[in-house]
């Protein structure tokens, strides 16, 4: 396991080049110039002396090995400087954002949080309520709960979050004024209070990624207990007179749980893909609006940087689904 | 996953006399959601292609005194902003979403199609091939998309202009990036579709490679590849409307349902009910195509007959 492991860590490191340069490539490919805004009053030693400053001069083979030395080399050191106190990146330049000359890792870490949050508690919620869904409409097969529930997840599978997120906002915003529409991302929790106005901001956003997720889940819950419930061992656990409980929770449900739970590893990354659509209609400042004003600005750092990161999470994600995998089956060794 | 049965074809010949497409038809038929989905698939794209005949009032046609207006006799969906009849632009929307849908899932299945079965049929192929595929399934795809089309706009529309340009970047931009579950749901057919000795013996009596591949392969590995369709069309109607909802598909001009839904939200707290007829669309659409689908899926496969 520990080899397969160190193995597929190593492989990883060619994939996360070859995307590096496929996001880099594509930007460079672009016919677009970021000084091409800048007024043509400006004169062209001016203009040539910006485009230096902005690392344009550079041939691109350059370029893209010195944003992978930025991004691997220097970006690590700034972390450990910064949990140590040691002044390894002193005097060393990050990956600077265009659009406000500030290091683009900070602004990311900047936004994470929101976006953590919320993507995070929307997959919380979505697995918790998707699981007993898929167990029950399983367990009584094309009953009226199993139909209704096979109808619902597939309505919130075949509805995007814009028209969703416009919808929840229509209703719950608008017509009954429940909840706020917009997620004030400058709200400090320091007392029960303010605690339960950042729940309330939360509650919309977080409902319409977790419906994406609770179909998803769902979905593969319902067919995985399927499959496993028609398995010999169940009659075998029945026969020998276990609780209906027992047999459905213990035996059934723990193999079931087997590739639900690498699916819900795979999705992990694509909420974060989800949460740019979720992040725009909310207007919460996470990573996704960040990356959609950094698209619009043409800062080409910053949308490098950010798309670079997703890559990574998707990897790793992969990564630890086949490594989940191989320690859940003990049919499936690697080594 | 290369165990799967053998193709509807060969292996369900219940009744001699009936043809195959014949028993995946009674199959599908007896999927009520999928029927149901089927027909309301075809309304929807024969209201959005014939609609226009019928409904003859030209979707960017200015009335600024018949502006937001409710739903009425001569507007059954209202007006906007400018007094644009809003069931004429959704119609209109529908066509640019549906053709757009339609195109990039040929597009993505096409290649996925050409991938999957180099991949499995050429033993030489197949590793760097799937390499690729894993490679593209891990590039994270809707910022991708974003900047592709951020980045490719105005350099595609002032070569083919804005309308023609966009649909290709479009249609380009989102086959290029979802031909991957295809490729590798054929390749897993097209491996045990190899090692079938009808297969065999087509190869011993001497036939060329292109045909064994065109008269044996490809209708053997046509369920799988129908059933990505469907997914595909879904798939890529959701992309689209995606972009041009967060402003980087379509022109404002041309609408799609994307573009009318992006328009709509900036209304929503005066009108909230101009949101629901390009959402329901989109929703409706979708909601059909995927019920097609599973339909589709339960009656290509021998294994559930009954």
């Amino acid at each position: 396991m520990l080899t397969y492991t160190i193995r597929r860590l190593c492989l990883a490191v060619p994939t996360l080049l070859f995307i590096a340069l496929v996001i880099f490539m594509l930007l460079e490919l672009a016919p677009g110039d970021p000084t091409a805004q800048i007024p043509l009053t400006v004169p062209p030693e001016v203009k040539a002396q910006m485009r230096e400053a902005l690392g344009l001069g550079e041939p691109v083979h350059i370029r893209f090995g010195l944003w992978l030395w930025q991004f691997f080399v220097i970006e690590p050191m700034v972390w450990i400087d910064n949990a140590v106190g040691t002044a390894w990146a002193e005097g060393k330049t990050r990956v600077i954002s265009w659009q406000t000359r500030a290091p683009v890792m900070d602004t990311v870490i900047e936004r994470l949080p929101q976006t953590l949050w919320v993507v995070a508690m929307a997959y919380l919620v979505g697995i918790l309520i998707a699981l007993p869904i898929g167990i029950y409409s399983a367990y009584r097969q094309y009953s009226v709960f199993d139909q209704v529930g096979t109808f619902v997840t597939m309505v919130g599978y075949s509805v995007p979050p814009f028209f969703s997120g416009v919808l929840v906002i229509m209703i719950f915003a608008v017509h009954l004024e429940w909840l706020p529409s917009i997620y004030d991302t400058t709200h400090r929790v320091v007392d029960w209070d303010s605690f339960v106005v950042q729940l309330r901001q939360m509650i919309l956003p977080v409902m319409v990624l977790s419906l994406q997720t609770t179909a998803q889940i769902s979905r593969f819950m319902r067919s995985a207990m399927l499959d496993a419930l028609r398995e010999d061992y169940v009659r075998t656990a029945r026969a020998k007179g276990l609780s209906e409980w027992s047999v459905v929770m213990v035996h059934v449900l723990r193999n079931s749980m087997i590739p639900v739970i690498t699916i819900i590893a795979l999705g992990l990354p694509q909420v974060f893909g989800g949460a740019i659509i979720t992040e725009q209609i909310f207007k919460v400042n996470g990573l996704g609006q960040l990356l959609i004003t950094a698209i619009a600005a043409n800062d080409l750092p910053m949308v490098q940087t950010v798309t670079f990161m997703l890559a990574v999470l998707i990897v790793l994600f992969n990564i630890i689904a086949d490594l989940l995998y191989g320690a859940l089956d003990p049919r499936i060794r690697y080594d | 996953m290369t165990d799967r049965a053998g193709p509807p074809q060969n292996s369900s010949s219940r009744s001699p006399q009936q043809s195959p497409w014949r028993d995946v038809w009674d199959e599908f038929s007896r999927h009520r959601g999928a029927l149901l989905g089927a027909a309301i698939f075809l309304f929807i794209v024969l209201a959005v292609f014939l609609g226009p005949v019928l409904w003859r009032i030209d979707p960017s046609f200015i009335d600024i005194r018949a502006r937001n207006q409710g739903p009425s006799w001569a507007h059954p969906f209202g007006t906007d902003q400018l007094g644009r009849d809003t069931l004429a632009r959704v119609l209109a929307g529908g066509r640019i979403s549906i053709t757009v849908g339609l195109t990039a899932m040929a597009l993505g299945l096409g290649l996925g199609t050409l991938i999957g079965v180099l991949a499995g049929f050429f033993r030489r192929l197949d590793g760097p091939l799937m390499r690729l595929t894993d490679l593209f399934l891990s590039l994270p795809l809707l910022p991708l998309l974003l900047v592709m089309v951020m980045l490719f706009r105005e350099a595609l529309s002032a070569a083919f202009g804005p309308e023609a340009g966009i649909f290709l970047l479009v249609v380009a931009a989102i086959g290029l990036t979802s031909w991957m579950p295809t490729a590798r749901v054929v390749r897993a057919d097209v491996l045990a579709l190899k090692e079938r000795d009808f297969i065999l013996a087509a190869r011993s009596i001497g036939t060329p490679r292109a045909a064994l591949i065109t008269r044996h392969v490809l209708p053997n590995v046509l369920s799988p590849i129908l059933v990505s369709a469907t997914l595909g069309i879904a798939n890529a109607i959701i992309t689209e409307s995606a972009l041009s909802f967060l402003g980087l598909g379509f022109p404002p001009d041309f609408p799609t349902w994307g573009r009318l839904l992006n328009d709509a939200t900036v209304y929503i707290s005066d009108f909230p009910e101009r949101v629901i007829w390009p959402g329901v669309a989109i929703s409706l659409t979708v909601l059909s195509v995927n019920y097609m689908g599973d339909g589709l899926r339960d009656a290509l496969d021998p294994r559930g007959r009954k």
